[in-house]
C-alpha cells in the first residue's frame, strides 16, 4: 500500500493556494483589465513570467530570498517567526507565484470581454465601483472564475521544479505527490511511482475535462 | 432648464474633430439630436451623463452645476440625475427583468415606482425573464423602464429605435411620449428618422462635424412650412430612374414602397438616399377599409 500523505499534502497545498489566489487575483485582474496606467505592461509581464520561466529559476530566487542567511529571510525569521525555506508556508508562497497567471488570465479575459456599457450603465444608475464589481461584473464572469479556479488548482498539483528547489523532500511538510513519484523512481520502487502517477493522471484528466464541459456549454444545452 | 456649453477634441474615423456645442434646453422639452453617424451625437450624451470628460465647458441642470471646468466642478455619473438608454441596451445579463429595474433603486427606496413602471410599460409578463431571452423591442422597453426608476432630471436615448421594425417602433415611440409626459421629463433623443423626429420632438438640433448647424422646431429645421398640403409623408428615395423627360422616384415611406413621378427640375437635384417630403394638394383620396 502506498503512503497517502504526499497526496493529501498535494491537495491541501492546491486547495489553500487556490483560495488565496482567488482573493488576490480578482482585484489584480480588475486592475489589469480596466487600468489605463503606463505601468500596466510591466505588471502584465510579471504576472505572465511564471508561464515561460523555468520553475527552477523561480525556486532558486525564492530560495535565495527566503534563506535566513540573507537580509530578507533573516528579517522574516526574526520578526515574523517565519521560516520559509523547506516549509509548507514557503511552498504556499511559491505556489501562489507559480500559479498566478493561471488564475489572473481567465479572470482578466472575463472582465475584458464584458461590454463596457454594463459598467457605464451601473454608474449612471448611481452604483459605486465596488457595487458594480460584486453585483454586475463578477456574476457575469462565472465561467471565467471557474476556469481560473480549476486551472490554478490543477497547475498547483502539477508543480515540481519549484517545490524541489524551495521545499525539498520532507515527509508531511513538503513532500507532495509529484516529488513522491520522483522519489520512488529514484529508489527503483516503480509500482508505487506508478500508483501515484496514475492517481495524478486520472485526477488532472477529470479536473480539466470539467472545465471543457462547463465552458463548452454542454451543460447549458441539456437544460 | 439645461444649459450646455462643451468643447472636446474627438478622434473619429475621419480624423480629429472638434466637438463644440452650445445650447439651452427648456425643461419638459423633447429634443432630438439629428445628424450623420460620427457627428458627435453620442459623445454629447455621454458628456452630459458624465461618462466622457470634455476638455472644457459647463453643464447646468435646473440651476445645479454638474460640470464647470473653470471652477473644477465635475460631478461623477453616480451623482448626476440622468436616465440613459444605450444603443446596446446594456441590460445586466445576470438579472431578470424585474431585478434589472430593482437594481436601479437607491438603497432603502420604496419599490412602488418599479411596480408602476412595470405596469405602464407593460412588462408584467416579462418580469421573471432573463434579458437574453427577450426580443429587441422588449429589451428596449426594459431599458427604458430601468432608466426611469431613479426619476431622472434628463432622460437620454441613444438611437433607441433604430434596430426595430416599424410597427414595434411606432409602439415604442408612444411609450416614450407617454412617460415623457407622465414624468414631466426633459428628454434628449438621438434619431435618424425624420418622420419619427417630426412626430415626437419639440426641438431638433442638427449636428454636423461636432457643431450645431441648425436648430429649431422640426418643421423649421426640415423646412416644409411653406406647404399647405392635404397629404404629407416623409420618406427616403430608394431609386431614381429617368424616362424621357420625367423622373420616376421609388420612395420608402415607413414600410411601404411608393412610386411617384417628378419633372426634370425636381428630379435633377435628387439622388438615391435623399430624405424627402411627399405631399399632394388637389387630390381626392379613395379610402377602403382593409382590416
Amino acid at each position: 500500500m502506498i503512503d497517502w500523505e504526499p497526496l493529501i499534502l498535494t491537495f491541501k497545498l492546491a486547495f489553500i493556494t487556490t483560495i488565496l489566489l482567488l482573493v488576490i487575483s480578482i482585484p489584480l485582474a480588475y486592475w489589469l483589465a480596466y487600468s489605463k496606467s503606463k505601468l500596466k505592461p510591466i505588471f502584465e509581464t510579471f504576472v505572465s513570467m511564471p508561464l515561460v520561466l523555468p520553475p527552477t529559476v523561480i525556486g532558486f530566487y525564492l530560495l535565495v530570498a527566503f534563506s535566513p542567511s540573507n537580509a530578507f529571510g533573516d528579517w522574516l525569521n526574526n520578526w515574523l517567526g517565519l521560516q520559509l525555506v523547506f516549509s509548507f508556508e514557503g511552498l504556499l508562497i511559491a505556489s501562489i507565484i507559480y500559479s498566478l497567471p493561471f488564475m489572473v488570465h481567465p479572470i482578466q479575459a472575463g472582465f475584458s470581454n464584458l461590454p463596457t456599457s454594463l459598467i457605464d450603465m451601473s454608474y449612471v444608475l448611481g452604483k459605486s465601483k465596488t457595487t458594480t464589481l460584486f453585483k454586475v461584473l463578477i456574476p457575469n464572469i462565472k465561467t471565467s472564475l471557474l476556469t481560473g479556479i480549476v486551472l490554478a488548482f490543477a497547475h498547483t498539483i502539477g508543480e515540481f521544479g519549484v517545490v524541489l528547489m524551495i521545499g525539498g523532500n520532507i515527509p508531511g511538510k513538503t513532500k507532495v505527490a509529484s516529488i513522491a513519484v520522483y522519489d520512488k523512481v529514484e529508489s527503483l520502487d516503480y509500482a508505487a511511482a506508478n500508483t501515484y502517477s496514475l492517481i495524478l493522471f486520472a485526477l488532472t484528466f477529470v479536473i480539466l475535462l470539467m472545465v471543457y464541459v462547463i465552458n463548452g456549454g454542454y451543460l447549458k444545452q441539456q437544460k | 432648464m439645461i444649459e450646455i456649453d462643451i468643447h472636446k477634441k474627438l478622434k473619429s474615423s475621419q480624423g480629429e474633430m472638434l466637438l463644440n456645442i452650445q445650447t439651452t434646453i427648456k425643461k419638459g422639452d423633447l429634443v432630438t439630436l439629428y445628424g450623420n453617424s460620427g457627428a458627435g451625437k453620442t459623445s454629447i450624451l455621454r458628456i452630459v451623463a458624465g461618462l466622457l470628460q470634455p476638455d472644457s465647458g459647463k453643464i447646468n441642470v435646473n440651476g445645479k452645476t454638474w460640470l464647470n471646468t473653470a471652477k473644477k466642478i465635475n460631478l461623477k455619473p453616480q451623482k448626476r440625475k440622468v436616465g440613459f438608454v444605450f444603443q446596446d441596451y446594456a441590460l445586466f445579463p445576470n438579472m431578470t427583468v424585474k431585478e434589472n429595474l430593482l437594481f436601479a433603486l437607491n438603497k432603502g427606496e420604496d419599490n412602488s415606482i418599479v411596480n408602476h413602471l412595470v405596469e405602464i410599460i407593460e412588462l408584467g409578463e416579462l418580469q421573471n425573464r432573463k434579458p437574453q431571452t427577450l426580443s429587441g423591442g422588449q429589451k428596449q422597453r426594459v431599458a427604458l423602464a430601468r432608466a426611469l426608476v431613479q426619476k431622472p432630471s434628463i432622460l437620454m436615448l441613444d438611437e433607441p429605435l433604430s434596430a426595430l421594425d416599424s410597427e414595434i417602433r411606432f409602439k415604442l415611440q408612444q411609450y416614450i411620449l407617454n412617460v415623457h409626459k407622465e414624468y414631466k421629463l426633459t428628454t434628449l433623443l438621438i434619431s435618424h428618422d425624420i418622420s419619427e423626429i417630426i412626430r415626437m420632438s419639440d426641438k431638433v438640433l442638427q449636428i454636423e462635424h461636432g457643431k450645431i448647424t441648425r436648430q429649431g422646431k422640426p418643421n423649421e429645421v426640415f423646412n416644409y412650412t411653406g406647404l399647405s398640403a392635404k397629404f404629407q409623408f416623409t420618406g427616403t428615395i430608394i431609386e431614381i430612374s429617368k424616362q424621357d423627360f420625367l423622373y420616376i422616384l421609388s420612395i420608402r415611406i415607413g414600410k411601404d414602397l411608393v412610386k411617384v413621378v417628378a419633372d426634370e427640375t425636381e428630379g435633377e437635384h435628387l439622388k438615391a438616399g435623399d430624405k424627402i417630403v411627399v405631399s399632394a394638394k388637389a387630390l381626392n383620396p379613395i379610402i377602403q377599409k382593409i382590416g
